[in-house]
């Protein structure tokens, strides 16, 4: 059975809850299924990889043109949003986005909030913020909404609900809901369905995320299924938008593209069932709609990627969790075995910039380097090569210059001499044939354990003779050099 | 074309390098450095040797610089630049002798190719060398397949092979596919696909020791997938993968084994087995 | 304000020196491989729509109210809601009067505050009209406006919606340019490809999750 990971209740550090993680077969199952499924919808949204490949480079010039141009980008957009009557706020820090949000709520007498998905209020953990200022703020997403019923974070950022099966969220509906247990899928969307109506009927305010800001025509754009996120955005009087600073797009045909990618990279679909494309509130004579809108913009640690034009790449993130589908690291132990908001391998190069590589050093480590995120990612974000270098920030040593938050958070004197004993043993050819010399001769000798690598193998024993002795026999033979 | 409005300064917005163009193959030459890769060399001597054998089998005089150990990878991916810059040089010195570097391994054929230029980003002086390396630099069955053009006559008795190509390998010098194409060409063995073929077996180079229990969870199930496909064993063109399936599969108390392709190839169109049995 | 100046010269400060790249938008990707004969974008929309749970029926720029009313009664259903200030309302309307049929029509004609309660639970389908359709996604385009408000199409388990067979452009792209989106957007704009749905519990697909479980196209041939 999946054991619950609360939220408040986050202990140990990635390799111990991965331990955990691998353990837990229900799990493990979970995600390889949804992972696999995940994976084959994808590659059928993109039969033709001429075509995936010129949108994936279309995808990532787009990006970079934008955030070549960010600062003003963002000023048109708050020119245009202001122009089409939309309130726009800046934050630095998920304290003061979550002050920003919480104005705004006061000020309306707000008590109730429904939200559409959003990352980035997850980021700010807005639902406590609120809940402690005694405003109840509801996930709406069915995901979203199942994992705030059992106390949880999302494990996925598409699928935030991915590591529980149908019994899980029957008996969760059953525990707080009083509805009698089902095995069927459709009467459990059901009951979230009925339960949530209420709710977007009698919300004060609706928060939502944003996929893509437009600075041209001043326009959010969001896209969805399920519905909820039009009703956040459209029943309650007043619509919060949170969302990062790295956001905004130039044009709107820019979005042309990025849909595409998005949609059909997160779960296969051409198109999501709802594209919402928001410019303003409520005309006076119009007969729904929010009255105010509010767009949130959060820096958290983004400006400190932006800084380093290696790392300002993570800024091309548009969310649609295709490196973690194909991730093998996360495939098996999950989203929550990360700890942090963002999981997998987009988590790992992002949440560094927000919180410090201090709070997780293991991140960077943590993968095999195959390489498959990057080679799905549509925004092409050279997710490997940035991996690698958090390695590098995370080894360095306090003398050396940190190019990351928290950078030298892994340093350790013993381990750099090893590395360093590494180099003298590879770049001094005499060196390196006597350790030969000595790994051949004494190989009865080798160890029968060899520190974690025997947990998994046995321990390798060197050949009778090297390569370089065979070689130079052989050779000889040959009559060569 | 995006090189038309390529900033150089070093706060310029990054684009994705464009795709690489199929790579433009030379005529067969009559000599070829070997790199045997630090692996292959402690572990895996024989396929370094049949790697050699199978280059003379088409004519080429085989060169193997004593002076050569180890790409620099380890450090690299671990995040040791300077340690793996040093060890990047020495290699440097010995290969950069205007001639094929052939390399029994796709993931060390990468470094070389791919990866030297991240390594030496910014100095000229090396850039240069590194840039002659990429170059010359060929794995064994990209060699084989486009520049030998090998036409091969398969002596083995029939067999079922599954094929495992290390993810560097695969994604920086396809390798799979020019394996794939080496198989094809013998007639008597047939090469089957194993269950999620194209995922990583867990070794990844440090992360084998950092994150054991991910690490061998993924060994695991690479093993398995590999024992289910029906093939009496598995050839691979990497011998850092090949030290984790088969360390983990002799752990497991399992007969399945994996073998370097050079030494499979090398049985099959040298008849070595069939001597052996007769 | 402070945050709002500290983060812009930050980004300022991390782009010294460097110049903002080119526009090279390349259309030719996102028009090229979505092209369709006039004659097939419509089999291309519905084949699309029908995949994702869309009943699609071809129909008379005549006759449609008649198919609504029959689309209503084989459902048991007992009212519509309709925006009577459109064309097509009136037209409808015009429909209900002369066939009078046990369903009752109902007008959205008064701000949302002032019956949420009927229309959130009390209210069974919904027509609306469209601005066009997309074949590249299988897509319908909707503006809603002052007489056909947004919440028409969300909030019924039933969404009718009319689609003129001329309306239809290949792909996003094209509608954007051939009606001049970027000088100007309503206060809403909506792309709808098939009804709610989700895949959260199990990848299990389920409709109906928080907007209409039932979508319905009327594909109206021009005559």
């Amino acid at each position: 059975m999946s054991q619950r990971i609360p939220v408040t209740e986050l202990t140990g550090d990635f390799r111990q809850r991965a331990k955990e993680a691998l353990g837990d077969d229900q799990l493990r199952t979970n995600f390889r299924n949804a992972m696999d499924s995940l994976m084959t919808k994808r590659a059928d949204a993109f039969p033709d990889e001429e075509e995936r490949e010129g949108l994936r480079e279309l995808g990532n010039r787009i990006k970079a043109r934008a955030l070549s141009r960010l600062p003003d980008l963002l000023e048109q957009l708050e020119t245009r949003l202001t122009e089409n009557g939309v309130h726009v706020h800046w934050a630095e820090t998920v304290e003061e986005a979550n002050r920003i949000v919480h104005g705004i709520i006061e000020r309306r007498q707000g008590r109730r909030v429904v939200k559409g998905k959003s990352m980035v209020s997850e980021e700010m953990e807005m639902n406590d913020y609120l809940a402690g200022r005694g405003i109840e703020s509801l996930e709406s997403d069915m995901g979203e909404y199942i994992v705030q019923l059992d106390n949880e974070k999302p494990s996925h950022i598409i699928m935030p609900a991915i590591h529980k099966n149908r019994r899980q969220v029957s008996r969760l509906f059953h525990d707080h809901l009083g509805e009698p247990e089902t095995d069927d899928v459709n009467e459990l969307i059901r009951i979230g369905r009925r339960a949530l109506r209420r709710k977007f009927m009698e919300a004060d305010v609706g928060v939502s995320g944003v996929n893509f800001a437009i600075a041209e025509t001043g326009t959010l754009l969001l896209v969805e299924n399920e519905g909820n996120g039009r009703m956040s955005t459209t029943a309650p009087p007043v619509h919060i938008a949170v969302t990062g600073i790295e956001k905004v797009v130039q044009n709107l045909r820019d979005v042309v593209p990025l849909l595409s990618l998005l949609t059909r990279s997160a779960l296969g679909q051409p198109i999501t069932t709802y594209v919402n494309l928001i410019s303003g509130p409520r005309k006076p004579e119009e007969l729904d709609g929010p009255e105010e809108v509010h767009l949130v913009l959060l820096d958290n640690g983004r400006t400190g990627a932006f800084a380093d034009a290696q790392m300002r790449q993570t800024l091309n993130c548009i969310r649609c969790g295709a490196c973690m589908n194909h991730c093998p690291v996360y495939t098996r132990v999950g989203g929550h075995t990360y700890g942090e908001v963002y999981p997998g391998p987009i988590g790992k190069i992002i949440t560094p910039h927000m919180v410090g590589l201090h709070k997780v050093p293991d991140h960077p480590s943590a993968s095999s380097l195959c390489g498959a995120c990057g080679e799905v990612c549509p925004v092409k974000i050279p997710i490997p090569e940035l991996l690698q270098r958090l390695r590098q920030e995370n080894v360095k040593s306090p003398e050396e210059e940190p190019g990351v938050k928290d950078g030298g958070a892994k340093y350790s004197r013993s381990e750099r001499l090893i590395w360093r004993l590494w180099q003298q043993l590879n770049s001094r050819p005499g060196i390196y044939r006597l350790f030969l010399w000595g790994a051949t001769r004494f190989r009865k000798l080798t160890p029968k354990k060899a520190g974690p690598w025997t947990d998994n193998h046995t321990a390798p024993v060197p050949a009778r003779r090297s390569l370089h002795d065979l070689a130079k026999d052989h050779l000889a033979r040959q009559g060569g050099q | 074309m995006s090189e038309l409005f390529y900033d150089a300064a070093p706060n310029a917005t990054r684009v994705a390098p464009e795709r690489p163009v199929p790579r433009h193959y030379p005529a067969k030459p009559t000599e070829v450095i070997l790199f045997g890769t630090c692996v292959v060399d402690l572990f895996f001597p024989e396929a370094g040797l049949d790697a050699i054998r199978l280059l003379e089998r088409e004519g080429i005089r085989v060169h193997f610089p004593a002076n050569q150990s180890c790409c620099g990878q380890p450090a690299w991916t671990s995040g040791y630049v300077a340690e793996a810059k040093a060890v990047a040089r020495a290699q440097l010195e010995v290969l950069d002798a205007g001639l094929p570097v052939v390399v029994p391994s796709g993931s060390c054929a990468g470094m070389f190719r791919q990866h030297y230029r991240e390594l030496f980003a910014g100095d000229a002086g090396m850039l240069e060398k590194v840039e002659r390396l990429s170059e010359q630099t060929f794995e064994l069955a990209e060699f084989l397949v486009h520049v030998c053009q090998v036409n091969w006559q398969d002596l083995g008795s029939p067999t079922r092979v599954a094929l495992h190509t290390s993810c560097s390998a695969r994604r920086e010098m396809n390798t799979h596919l020019h394996a794939r194409e080496l198989l094809g060409k013998l007639s008597n063995v047939e090469r089957v696909e194993h269950d999620h073929e194209s995922e990583c077996c867990g070794f990844g180079g440090t992360f084998s020791v950092r994150m054991p229990e991910i690490s061998g969870a993924m060994v695991k199930d690479k093993t398995q997938s590999l024992m289910a496909s029906g093939a009496d064993e598995m050839v691979t063109a990497d011998g850092g993968c090949l030290l984790n399936i088969n360390g983990s599969l002799d752990k497991q108390g399992e007969v399945f084994r994996g073998r370097h392709l050079a030494s499979f190839l090398w049985e099959r169109v040298s008849g070595a087995a069939k001597e052996e049995v007769a | 304000m402070n945050a709002r100046n500290n983060i812009l010269n930050k980004l300022r400060a991390g782009l010294s020196g460097a110049t903002p790249r080119p526009d090279d938008f390349d259309e030719r990707l996102v028009t090229e491989p979505w092209q369709y004969a006039p004659e097939d974008r419509i089999g291309r929309l519905r084949s699309l729509m029908e995949a994702v749970h869309t009943e699609v029926h071809t129909v008379g720029s005549k006759d449609w109210p008649k198919t609504v009313a029959g689309i209503l009664s084989r459902r048991n259903l007992n009212n519509l809601l309709y925006a009577p200030e459109t064309d097509h309302g009136k037209q409808l309307g015009e429909h209900w009067q002369a066939t009078e049929p046990t369903i009752e029509l109902v007008a959205y004609d008064r701000p949302v505050e002032e019956w949420k309660d009927t229309l959130f639970w009390g209210v069974d389908a919904s027509i609306t009209g469209t601005v066009g359709g997309i074949a590249a996604t299988g897509s319908l385009v909707l503006w809603p406006d002052r007489h056909e408000p947004r919440l028409m199409s969300l909030l019924p388990p039933l969404h009718i919606a009319l689609l003129r067979a001329s309306q239809v452009e290949d792909n996003l792209y094209t509608m954007m340019q051939r009606h001049n989106w970027s000088s100007g957007l309503p206060t809403n704009a909506l792309l709808i490809s098939g009804p709610s749905k989700t895949a959260d519990i199990e990848q299990v697909l389920a409709y109906g999750a928080h907007g209409p479980k039932e979508l319905v196209v009327l594909v109206i041939e021009d005559e």
